[in-house]
């Protein structure tokens, strides 16, 4: 039953899809053919060269589903770039509820990978331990 | 150069590899952000969204960039089937789901039109590319591992378009699924991430997909010009038909 459910809303998804498709293009074009006006910063944004290069560890901030703690890159007196050190794990085995493959689709078993990359996609990070970790490493490279 | 500030409550992170690239550059691009924060953020009861929220301004009032959202966010939701709705269930207005991918577009959109070829615009995890990396070749995106934050799982190589990724980890319950708005909890993916034509397409679609739970990387194989990679809680991985072509090394 759940199945047939699924089966029928992404039909209906593929559908809703094809005609009201192309509304949204239209509709980005819209929005890229509207340049947003430039004006003078309302906050005036943090000054760049205040800081010592180097690389300083926030402190273990506690979010609510576990630690967070995050290294501040200064380089050029400015923030480089923010690296997660610690994040809270979630337990697979306790997690685990469903082995079943999608049949159409391939899929895999996650592997951490050692290959350099520029730049890491992932679900935002906007926690208050994680700008609790982020102001503590700042302070030490005033 | 590259450089990051925290704006909106994440890092944002541009890096331009064009050699002609000034400071003063990024200083426009940060601004953008931070003015794109002062009128979105339901955070700040004095951000224009905010204040229309409250019934202190009218939709006569909106200004360009407010109307500009509020008709992406309906268009969004006609195209996701109403998985991403910018109603939520406490009856206010929401949608700041689409303001990130639309301000980090809007960023690379200015850069390009400076004349700038080879760049990335990073805002919590969602990117715009452009061109190449340092060493010349297609940007190098890590895909984070849901269940250990400082590894990456997958590398795709990209030298135009955008990559975004939704998961139930980083919000807490900010993500619901508005056709039943507990099934956020039960949700079996962790993690969606989306690659798309550029960054705005690529987030909404992602945010909305990863709310349709295991069917989402169904949703996102149908859609032309998008590939996606979506990670469930027992640590498998469900790949789009020709998501492997950004895998290999070009």
């Amino acid at each position: 039953m759940k199945k047939i459910f699924l089966s029928i809303s992404l039909i209906a998804a593929s559908v809703l899809y094809v005609l009201f498709g192309s509304e949204r293009y239209a509709a980005l074009t819209a929005a890229s053919d509207t340049p947003t006006p430039l004006t003078p910063p309302e906050h005036t944004p943090p000054p760049v060269g205040t800081f010592k290069d180097g690389s300083y560890t926030g402190t273990l901030a506690d979010a609510y589903y576990g630690n967070i703690q995050v290294r501040a890159i200064i380089q050029n007196g400015a923030l480089n770039d923010v690296e997660l050190l610690d994040y809270p794990s979630h337990s697979r085995t306790s997690e685990y509820i469903n082995g079943r493959a999608l049949p159409e689709l391939t899929s895999e078993a996650i592997a951490a990978q050692n290959a350099k990359v520029d730049i890491v996609s992932g679900a935002t990070q906007t926690s208050k331990a994680f700008r609790e970790s982020l102001a503590a490493a700042l302070a030490q490279a005033k | 150069m590259k450089q990051t500030r925290l704006i909106m409550g994440m890092p944002i992170t541009v890096q331009v590899i064009d050699p002609q690239v000034t400071v003063n550059m990024f200083d426009e691009i940060f601004s953008y952000f931070e003015r794109v924060d002062a009128t979105f953020s339901l955070y700040k009861s004095t951000s224009e969204l905010s204040r229309a929220n409250a019934g202190l301004i009218s939709p006569q009032q909106w200004s360009n960039d407010l109307s500009t959202v509020v008709q992406l966010a309906e268009d969004t939701k006609k195209a996701t089937c109403g998985y991403f709705d910018p109603r939520t269930p406490q009856g206010t207005y929401d949608p700041t789901g689409i303001v990130k991918g639309w301000a980090i577009l809007n960023a690379a959109i200015m850069l390009r039109e400076r004349g700038y070829k080879n760049f990335y615009v990073d805002a919590g995890g969602d990117i715009e590319v452009s061109g190449v990396n340092q060493s010349g070749e297609p940007w190098r995106v890590g895909i984070q591992n849901p269940f250990s934050r400082s590894e990456t799982v997958k590398t795709v190589h990209l030298t135009k378009g955008g990559i975004a990724t939704s998961g139930t980890y980083a919000r807490g319950n900010h993500i619901y699924d508005p056709l039943a708005p507990d099934l956020i909890s039960q949700n079996p993916v962790v993690s969606l991430t989306v690659i798309g034509p550029n960054v705005y397409e690529a987030d909404r679609f992602t945010t909305a997909a990863f709310a349709m739970g295991e069917a989402g990387i169904y949703f996102v194989e149908r859609l032309k010009g998008f590939e996606g990679y979506q990670i469930a809680r027992n640590g498998r991985a469900t790949f789009t038909s020709n998501f492997n072509a950004y895998t290999s090394q070009r």
